[in-house]
């Protein structure tokens, strides 16, 4: 059965090309590789190569000739033994083979925008997080952290950290302090300074079957290790069709510390809170610090732990249990209240509270969500306030275009729209690099007393 | 200990320099059964590589194909030197190691047409393809990405105190990404038991060597760091199955990182819509004619009377049966359920 030879697609959007000439006549032998034409497009000239072997019975398409479709036959190959007999009994195929375009695909269960005063939503409750009666301590974020990771580490000898200054010095803000100790060399690595190359091998390993814990000195330097994060850590389950996985955590401080500047001094919450396949947590208190911590370490997925450099050396109670895991992507009621929901994550949570008491003494009882999961975003926990109080603002140290705020914003209005009597309002960092100069920098930070404003903004009290 | 490492990547280096066997035979330390091995491997390659060429020119296949016709002898030669329980990764020019680790054509070919039964469930494509079962870790679509991660595989290697060792594939282009220098630095500090394989087909794209690299020697590429690294004739497949047992060898034995450059071409073009301005169809042709590590063994397998004339059709015969197949089963494995679209994003 003679074979025919197809125009080829010579790009990911060709649909037709000229056939420019031909380098083989009828009769000629050619084997798999021979140069059998040369076609022009609008990028560039390129050859047709024969793949099987055999003798041209027949040009159907002659040199020169404009706008040849692809997957129109352009000669017909007979085979070892056939003539040109074979070819009478040949009809070529008129119309080309339809290739498939990304038109014709059916269209995929997305979950369509449509308006929907139906929905309802109930709010996370996280009382029974800690059990009534359970001892409580007071300790560090840092103490809290250091003490999450000792107790994966003893359960699990997959779990390793690695990172600059992470093993000898103690951690550069001290979080991996008597780590080294505890567990050696083998399991606390000192690496050089050099985020994208032990990015990638903690990934790496993370594929291999370890569970790898990457410590960035801050969330700065990440920058230069983001596309191992990205793009190996988040798509790799994905793009293997569910295959490979890789259960590691990326964590460190992230945001403005003190007096660091531009460089030293962002958020990077809305950054990793865009990609799907991540995990991103970015916790306020130590007790969350350590329970979020454990659980991200035990999650099958790349999991960013966004922690901040001026809550390291904070207290908060943290409950006496023998093994303390919180549920990943589920928010917690910090402050209850019927006027305001005040939504915030992290380091924003320190505004947000103190705004909270400062309204509470004008008689405007806020409620305070602490996101603590910024991906999965609890929404549920967020929608069912709004529906309640009819109001929103929403704080982070982060820009605002494209900030977290920004989302939770577009998702009130899209489930809520109906619940709201005033716009959402967003309190952020200011849109402007960091400054070094203190009274800039403050200037440059959100403040409790640009919660308090927008608070009463939205309920129409200022 | 610092200078015996400066010296022994010296000494391994200049000792080396010239390609092993490049241009005539090498003599043969494989038996028989290896060599027609090596043939078939090749062989199945090649011809999965020009369907899956010729089946991109009628759309069956999208977006960016990267074909490795021409290089077969150094996935082949490489994998000979290597236990299926080491671990390979690579870039994305990936369908030869693939088939090279024993992956299946029809999975390959079923994912290069995005169908259902590809190795991603038709979600990765022609660049990002896995397959735990054989150790092959991608299929990596950012050139340099595979070089850290590749190291973390021999890091958990180490740590998990296996005897395994990592093969971590890049090629030209890639030597000169910073990322790499990363990797050959720690890998060298901690001895990971990893062999940076540098497969250096001249062109990274359509960007020749010379005129993108202050050194253009890749081998030396890890002295600064103390890896030793050995030039190889990658046309040749005995050369490289030889350099690979050795640099295998020294990698398992705990003596850390080996680099093995090898020279090769690739005759197409750098993926499928490649106009080839960059070089001479004549230096295509030459390399085609004088260089083919499937010509040059088919010749020494007559020669020494491993198979005959027939015997070899044969075998030609089987592998395009086998690629017929494939190509039936990546025609006919439906397109992923639309339901697939939301899944494998996170556990």
């Amino acid at each position: 059965m003679p074979t025919e030879i197809l125009m080829p697609a010579l790009s990911p959007t060709m649909t037709e090309g000229k056939l420019a000439r031909w380098m083989v006549k009828e009769g000629d032998t050619v084997s798999s590789g021979d140069v059998l034409a040369e076609i022009e497009t609008d990028k560039a000239t390129m050859e047709v190569e024969a793949v099987d072997e055999g003798k041209i019975g027949k040009i159907l398409i002659a040199g020169d000739t404009d706008n040849v479709a692809v997957n129109t036959p352009i000669a017909v190959l007979l085979e070892e033994g056939e003539d040109a007999g074979d070819l009478d009994d040949f009809k070529a195929s008129a119309a080309p083979a339809p290739a498939e375009k990304a038109e014709d695909v059916e269209e995929a269960p997305a979950p369509t925008p449509r308006v929907s005063t139906q929905e309802t939503h109930d709010a996370y409750d996280a009382s029974g997080e800690i059990p009534a009666g359970t001892e409580m301590v007071k300790m560090t974020v840092r103490e809290a952290l250091r003490d999450a990771m000792a107790e994966e580490m003893r359960k699990d000898d997959r779990v390793f950290i690695m990172g600059e200054e992470v093993a000898e010095y103690q951690g550069a803000y001290k979080v991996t302090q008597g780590l080294l100790d505890e567990f050696g060399a083998r399991r606390v690595i000192d690496t050089p300074i050099t985020e994208h190359g032990f990015a990638g091998i903690g990934v790496g390993a993370a594929f291999h079957g370890l569970r790898p814990i990457v410590e960035f000195m801050t969330f700065n330097f990440a920058m230069q290790a983001i596309d191992q994060i990205v793009n190996s850590a988040a798509k790799t389950r994905y793009m293997s069709g569910g295959q490979m996985e890789s259960p590691i955590v990326f964590r460190g401080p992230n945001g403005a510390a003190s007096r660091v500047a531009a460089q030293h001094s962002q958020c990077y919450a809305s950054w990793y809170s865009h990609v799907p396949g991540l995990v991103v947590i970015a916790p306020h208190t130590a007790a969350d610090a350590k329970g979020l911590l454990k659980a991200a370490i035990r999650n099958p997925n790349p999991v960013i732990f966004l922690e901040n450099e001026i809550l390291y050396g904070q207290s908060f109670e943290v409950p006496v249990m023998d093994d303390f895991v919180l549920p990943i992507g589920k928010a917690k009621i910090e402050r209850a209240g019927d006027d305001v929901t005040i939504v915030s994550f992290g380091m924003g949570m320190r505004y947000a509270l103190e705004a909270a008491e400062a309204l509470s003494s004008d008689g405007i009882n806020a409620e305070v969500i602490d996101l603590r999961t910024l991906r999965p975003m609890d929404m549920e926990t967020v929608l069912a306030s709004v529906r309640k109080t009819n109001r929103c603002v929403t704080v982070e140290e982060g820009w605002p275009q494209s900030g977290v705020g920004a989302e939770i914003t577009a998702q009130i209005m899209h489930h809520a729209f109906d619940y709201l009597d005033a716009p959402v309002l967003r309190v952020t960092g200011k849109d402007v690099p960091m400054p070094y100069a203190a009274n800039l920098e403050k200037l440059a930070l959100p403040h409790a007393d640009e919660v308090v404003a927008a608070a009463k903004s939205v309920c129409y009290r200022d | 200990m610092a200078r015996q490492a400066a010296s022994r990547a010296k000494s391994s280096a200049s000792t080396a320099k010239k390609p092993a066997g490049g241009g005539k035979k090498s003599a043969p330390k494989f038996t028989p059964e290896q060599i027609r091995k090596f043939y078939y491997d090749m062989l199945l390659i090649r011809r999965f590589e020009e369907k899956a060429g010729q089946i991109y020119g009628m759309g069956l296949i999208g977006g960016f194909c990267h074909l490795y016709i021409g290089q077969e002898a150094v996935v082949v030669g490489m994998k000979s030197a290597i236990t299926d329980d080491d671990a390979v990764i690579t870039s994305y020019r990936d369908h030869g190691h693939m088939l090279a680790c024993g992956m299946d054509p029809k999975g390959v070919m079923a994912e290069l047409t995005g169908r259902e039964g590809g190795y991603s469930k038709g979600k990765g494509g022609s660049m990002h393809m896995f397959s735990k079962e054989k150790n092959f870790y991608g299929g990596h679509g950012i050139v340099g990405a595979c070089v850290p991660l590749g190291t973390g595989l021999a890091f958990s290697q180490k740590y998990q105190d296996s005897n395994d060792i990592t093969l971590c594939y890049m090629g030209d282009g890639t030597a000169n990404q910073g990322q790499v220098y990363e990797s050959f630095n720690m890998a060298e500090l901690w001895s990971l038991p990893v062999v940076y394989v540098i497969e250096n087909n001249e062109y990274a794209m359509g960007t020749s060597v010379k005129r993108s690299s202050a050194q253009t020697q890749l081998y030396k590429r890890g002295e600064s760091f103390n890896v030793p690294g050995e030039q190889v004739d990658g046309m040749d497949v005995f050369a490289v199955a030889a350099a690979g047992r050795k640099a295998v060898d020294w990698v398992r034995s705990g003596k850390g990182p080996y680099i093995l450059e090898m020279k090769t071409y690739r005759y197409r073009g750098h993926s499928m819509s490649d106009p080839a301005k960059y070089r001479s169809k004549e230096e295509v042709n030459k390399k085609r004619a004088e260089h083919d590590p499937i010509d040059h063994l088919r010749q020494t397998m007559l020669d020494d009377k491993i198979n005959t004339e027939e015997e070899l059709k044969e075998v030609d015969r089987k592998i395009k049966a086998i690629i017929a197949d494939a190509v039936e089963f990546a025609q006919n494995s439906p397109e992923p359920q639309p339901e697939e679209l939301y899944t494998d994003v996170v556990a």
